[in-house]
């Protein structure tokens, strides 16, 4: 609403793209989550999943608006976010692996909370105006975020030996879709070039440091990165993301335009 | 120096415009939060500006404490609402992202009315905000006591954490550093 940010003089499709996919990034996540409510280990837990998650759709929607107003076509930030089909969306696989155990949720949202802790803080730096205020607020939100999951890593992995061998497990599941946290495809390379976009590759040293700080404290050890999942950002998704979409979409879809 | 009679209503028109500003000002900064409504908007620095376009519509920048705060749209409509009310019809309410909102901005008298409720005001040394696990000293909103802890990082709103008081065994919310 704020009217202030002309879109960049650059080829708009890209920045499109851009905006788009870290949309979807957090949308999809933050349903991810969702699923949690009502239905996590202890109430005070319940509340803080459903907090990140909050926080997610709240980026996601700033992302979605920015996104339309780029895009020119008049549409809003629930025609992008409901109104897509599933090959249309660019969001990270990491994002739609299912929740699995307490330890997998825990895993999926501390790896990708260390890596948006970094890419937010960059993207406060952005020639974009739009994509830097949005990244001012994420990036505090995200602390929490990072904070609260360390915490849970290092209670669950240096915990029981049954918290342990979970976290092992996660950790060994998860493991293969952090590759792609790192990739820098077309669109990237044009968006960090112009100055609007973070190099992504540069993020991975942090990352690491981050992630292997905690889970030494945690008694766990980074598996070797092996064989990695990619497809994301060319809406190549796992099997996971059409029910997804089948859940959240449904009210559109079922009654298109409807509005509170 | 005596004016020109245009020059006086330059003065004049100037003097209105102040006087018309204030007078928003004052009914949108008196808008309850919705979700602690012993404070206004004004004492938490949401309400960031009034101000006269070129058309003469009173323009009210709110900006949202989190991304995902729920209260954002409720408190745009409240603002509108308020300005209406007060008897001004040509009124737009706009969303600014940036500066982001910052705890920093409420008001002393804000943190004294949220300590009264029961909610303990942000510690104001907020220099560990990135501290990965950054103690933090919270004192008792009920008994003043600081042996105080953590329940939780997040609490009812996106804005508050959840402690509890080792002296008064009192649990409270937490306004967190943000």
């Amino acid at each position: 609403m704020s009217g202030t940010c002309e879109p960049m003089m650059t080829s708009n499709q890209t920045l499109f793209s851009y905006v788009l996919r870290l949309a979807d990034d957090h949308l999809i996540l933050s349903q991810r989550l969702g699923e949690w409510c009502g239905e996590a280990p202890t109430l005070e837990e319940d509340l803080a999943l459903a907090n990140i998650a909050l926080d997610l759709i709240g980026q996601a929607r700033a992302l979605y608006a920015y996104a339309g107003q780029v895009e020119g076509k008049g549409r809003d930030e629930d025609q992008l976010a409901f109104m897509r089909y599933e090959r249309d969306y660019q969001n990270l696989l990491i994002t739609e692996q299912p929740n699995g155990d307490f330890a997998h949720t825990i895993v999926r949202q501390f790896f990708i909370s260390a890596y948006m802790d970094p890419f937010w803080r960059r993207m406060e730096g952005s020639t974009d105006d739009m994509l830097a205020a949005i990244a001012a607020k994420a990036s505090k939100e995200v602390t929490y975020h990072l904070r609260h999951t360390s915490e849970w890593v290092i209670r669950l992995g240096d915990g029981t030996r049954e918290s342990h061998e979970r976290m092992v497990e996660a950790l060994d599941d998860l493991m293969m879709f952090t590759g792609e946290l790192f990739e820098m495809d077309a669109v990237a390379q044009e968006m960090l070039q112009l100055g609007v976009g973070v190099d992504a590759l540069d993020l991975k040293a942090e990352w690491q440091h981050t992630v292997q700080t905690i889970l030494q404290e945690a008694t766990l050890e980074l598996p070797k990165a092996g064989h990695m999942q990619t497809g994301g950002r060319m809406g190549r998704h796992s099997e996971h993301l059409g029910h997804i979409l089948s859940e959240l979409q449904y009210m559109q879809r079922s009654f298109p335009g409807l509005t509170w | 120096m005596t004016r020109t009679p245009d020059q006086h209503d330059q003065h004049d028109q100037h003097a209105s415009q102040q006087s018309l500003q204030q007078a928003a000002w004052a009914a949108a900064a008196a808008v309850p939060d919705p979700e602690i409504p012993v404070v206004t908007i004004a004492d938490l620095g949401i309400l960031r500006s009034i101000a006269l376009d070129g058309e003469g519509c009173i323009v009210a920048q709110v900006t949202p404490t989190y991304s995902g705060c729920p209260a954002t749209n409720l408190i745009q409509q409240m603002v509108l609402e308020a300005l209406n009310e007060a008897g001004f019809e040509n009124v737009r309410v706009e969303s600014v992202l940036s500066p982001a909102w910052t705890t920093d901005w409420i008001s002393s008298e804000g943190r004294e009315k949220l300590r009264q409720f029961g909610i303990a005001p942000p510690t104001e040394t907020s220099n560990s905000k990135r501290a990965l696990f950054g103690e933090t000293f919270v004192t008792c909103p009920h008994c003043g006591s600081g042996e105080t802890e953590r329940v939780s990082e997040f609490g009812s709103t996106p804005c508050k954490a959840l402690y509890r008081c080792l002296a008064c065994r009192e649990p409270f919310d937490y306004f967190k550093c943000h």
